[in-house]
């Protein structure tokens, strides 16, 4: 068994100790510390059963844990070693552990900290190292935030919406560690969407598979980033890509479109294409269309006149352009490209240094110096 | 060992011998130096004296508080007379004169024409931890 198929177990796991009467933040300690217990355990001899052995394990964490607790808080224990009788839990209680990790009270950074721990089973040290922060900072934004949940209670639990909202949000952070947050994002996805029927869910897995399937040919092995356009499709993962495919034809066949479902739309259209001067950008542009009754953001927007570029003529892209927020990041970006496309280099360059300043990350900020550079030489 | 901070400015220090801004490069130009900068950190973190370094956005504002239950008073953005931090990296090196020897190297990260930019870095050592043995 490895890393991943024992941290599959985690939830369940979790889910038996609430069920059997333990509060959700020293239960979550508990199954840690069976976890942590497993990995040189089960490396000498895997048990027969495998769940068995980490509920047996957690409730003994558990009970120590509770028994020290009310030994400084000078109370009787409340729980006998051997457990109670409980139902063993079903779907709806591994559910409800995300919508708890999901809690509205809970600021983004917690709820993806929550969800990474208590439903994805990563150690907190795994999960520092992938946010590069420091192990007792990510500690204590875990311990705090369920403390939050704690005094919150399961009143006000997460929905489904703000649980694909974490889940997009882990999966956006991508690879900065030894742990791929994008990998383990797709993971609980796939989960959730076994776990309950919403379109939005399995849109939301099709939109992750077809993007991390051009993970590969999104940058070199230098960290330079390979636009779209410049990508070696043969480098694209078609196993992937088919399957994401299969699941947004599925599911905007059930006619219930949502944010999700339209980028995944766009990205299907992308991967569908084998080479770029292929891509249907006219259908891009609708669904850019469709996206924006979900969710008229400046970013859509922004995208959108990237596509009406494609489609209708860099003039058409730039009166797209032209309706969106100043402010947006990577605006600048948008308009060098389309500048140069409609021949006005010179202003594109000046746009490109522009993009190249206010780039919000380094290898954008390298990438547009050197788009900078190469137009520059043009003009010369 | 010793801690030492190598602060690179995008406004403030006094002007770089090779000082044709990077957009008037050539493609190749803003290749090599990109290359010199990711070789100096890999090269950094093997000698084991790289400890971090950040790069920080041209943006950014003065903040103050502004007295109890009142949001804080903020000016900026950034006046253009400004001395501005473009990035920071910190070293942990046996010596100041190493401190020093770094500094100089990455000075030398190439720019128009390929030749070495000379650009003025600032180098600030880390006030230290208090020694272990009483005198």
């Amino acid at each position: 068994m490895d890393d991943v198929e024992l941290r599959e177990l985690v939830p369940h796991v979790l889910s038996v100790l609430v069920r059997r009467g333990a509060d959700f933040a020293t239960a979550e300690d508990a199954v840690q510390e069976a976890l942590i217990r497993a990995l040189p355990a089960w490396e000498r001899e895997l048990p027969a059963d495998p769940t068995g052995w980490l509920v047996t394990v957690a409730w003994r964490a558990f009970l120590d844990m509770a028994r020290s607790e009310a030994t400084r808080r000078d109370r009787e224990v409340r729980f006998d070693v051997e457990p109670p009788a409980g139902a063993v839990p079903s779907a709806d209680d591994t559910l409800r552990l995300y919508f708890l990790c999901a809690h509205v009270d809970l600021t983004a950074s917690s709820a993806v900290a929550l969800t990474l721990r208590a439903v994805g089973g990563l150690t907190t040290r795994q999960i520092a190292q992938a946010y590069l922060v420091p192990e007792r900072t990510m500690a204590q934004r875990i311990s705090r935030a369920k403390r939050t949940v704690g005094q919150a209670g399961v009143d006000r639990p997460g929905d489904v919406a703000t649980v694909m909202r974490v889940l997009y949000l882990v999966f956006n952070e991508g690879y900065s560690g030894a742990i791929d947050l994008a990998a383990e994002a797709i993971r609980l996805t796939r989960q959730l969407a076994a776990l309950v029927d919403d379109p939005e869910v399995h849109g939301l897995l099709a939109l992750m598979l077809l993007h991390h399937a051009r993970r590969r040919s999104r940058t070199r092995a230098d960290g330079s980033i390979v636009p779209l356009a410049e990508q070696d499709r043969s480098q694209w993962d078609a196993g992937l890509i088919a399957e994401g495919i299969v699941i947004v034809r599925a599911v905007l066949a059930r006619d219930r479109l949502g944010e999700y479902q339209a980028q995944a739309a766009i990205a299907a259209l992308h991967a569908d294409a084998p080479r770029v001067e292929e891509t249907d950008w006219v259908q891009i542009v609708e669904w850019y269309d469709e996206l924006l009754r979900f969710a008229d953001t400046p970013i859509v927007r922004l995208n959108r006149a990237v596509a009406v570029g494609e489609a209708d003529g860099a003039a058409a892209g730039l009166a797209a352009l032209a309706e969106v927020d100043e402010h947006v990041p990577r605006r600048d970006a948008v308009a060098a490209h389309l500048h140069e496309k409609n021949g006005d280099l010179a202003v594109a360059a000046r746009l490109y240094v522009d993009a190249a300043r206010n780039a919000p990350s380094l290898a954008e900020r390298d990438h547009q110096a050197r788009q900078a550079a190469r137009v520059n030489q043009l003009l010369r | 060992m010793a801690k030492y901070l190598l602060l690179k400015h995008y406004r403030g220090a006094p002007a770089p011998v090779n000082d044709v801004p990077m957009d008037q490069w050539t493609p190749e130009e803003v290749e090599a130096h990109i290359g010199f900068m990711n070789d100096f950190a890999t090269r950094l973190e093997s000698s084991g004296e790289f400890i971090d370094g950040q790069a920080l956005s041209p943006d950014g504002m003065w903040v103050r508080h502004d007295g109890d239950g009142r949001p804080p008073v903020t000016d900026g953005p950034f006046a253009e007379t400004k001395d501005l931090i473009a990035g920071w990296m910190v070293i942990d090196v046996d010596s100041e004169e190493r401190a020093i020897e770094l500094a100089g190297e990455l000075s030398a990260a190439p720019g128009a024409g390929g030749e070495p930019i000379h650009e003025w870095l600032e180098v600030r050592p880390f006030l230290a931890a208090p020694p272990a043995f009483d005198h």
